[in-house]
């Protein structure tokens, strides 16, 4: 975020994780309509965590917590 | 429903598993149709085993080639070559004269500008004009922006923000391609749109430079490939027996 975006745009998205499932790898974030794009955009330009190699996708999009899970299942 | 389309994978085509994990990432992804990228000297035996793996897949399979000529007369001359055996042709304009005889020529499908080097990138107005003129689309890969950190990704997008500043004063067609050489390096056709917004694309114009604009491109050639095919308006509908 802080590499695309800076601390400027990284203030904008009001990210932050709601819940992250190790077994099946997928966590739920939420930020800022506003900022959907942008934090799309990190996403999709995230190639490393930890000095490992990642590719990370973006399964589903809601407004609800209830109705993101239930698109999950 | 949008049909979303990746013109630009570059598996390598010695490497099976590979090509079969590209092709089925792709249509996990969402997209309908894939262009894969082949030699000018392709085996018929090739293109079969792709189109099989994009059957299995339900994938459209569209055969590519790139160019990457030293002079215009060596591009004229492999157009003249290759245009009829590949459904889109795409030029590597690594010069200048390239640049300006691949958007002269109406036989070129895509133009792009591979360096990541602003002095070797030649897309400015005169270019921009000429394609235009031509129909030639501009071409570009996602797979630099993942790839590049830090000044050389700045660079990059920098270069593609004025080259879509110019495409859009003159109404030059953008497509948008990964540019995949491995499951990696795909991405899904609405992260895609997201990352065009990097270099100040809109959200509807990069859906629509990932789906409709290649899916013309796609159309209109293989209306010219067909048999039937006479001139621009002109089909062969039936043939009589004299």
């Amino acid at each position: 975020m802080y590499q695309l975006f800076g601390e400027y745009g990284a203030s904008q998205t009001g990210l932050y994780k709601i819940a992250y499932d190790s077994t099946t790898k997928i966590a739920i974030l939420r930020c800022h309509l506003n900022a959907l794009d942008m934090v799309r955009a990190v996403i999709t330009a995230i190639t490393e965590i930890n000095d490992k190699q990642v590719v990370l996708r973006v399964l589903a999009l809601s407004g609800t917590l209830r109705a993101l899970r239930k698109k999950l299942q | 429903m949008k049909q979303f389309v990746d013109l630009h994978l570059r598996p390598n085509l010695g490497e099976t598993k590979t090509i079969e994990n590209t092709i089925s990432k792709a249509s996990e992804l969402g997209y309908s149709m894939v262009g894969v990228s082949l030699p000018k000297n392709v085996k018929q035996s090739t293109r079969h085993l792709l189109k099989s793996y994009c059957d299995n897949y339900n994938l459209g399979f569209v055969t590519r080639v790139d160019l990457t000529p030293k002079s215009p007369h060596e591009l004229l001359k492999s157009l003249r070559e290759i245009r009829r055996k590949f459904e889109i042709v795409a030029v590597n304009c690594t010069t200048k004269p390239v640049a300006r005889q691949a958007a002269k020529d109406q036989r070129v499908d895509l133009l792009v500008f591979p360096s990541i080097n602003p002095r070797e990138r030649f897309f400015d107005a005169a270019e921009g004009k000429l394609s235009s003129k031509a129909n030639a689309a501009l071409e570009i890969e996602m797979t630099p922006i993942i790839k590049l950190q830090g000044v050389p990704r700045v660079r990059y997008i920098s270069c593609l923000r004025r080259e879509l500043r110019i495409s859009n004063k003159f109404r030059v067609p953008i497509v948008v391609c990964s540019g995949a050489t491995d499951v990696s390096q795909l991405r899904g056709p609405y992260d895609f749109a997201s990352l065009a917004m990097l270099f100040g694309m809109d959200s509807t114009s990069a859906l629509r430079a990932i789906s409709m604009e290649p899916c013309s491109i796609v159309k209109r050639n293989r209306r010219k490939l067909d048999s039937g095919y006479v001139a621009q308006g002109i089909h062969v509908l039936r043939r009589g027996k004299n």
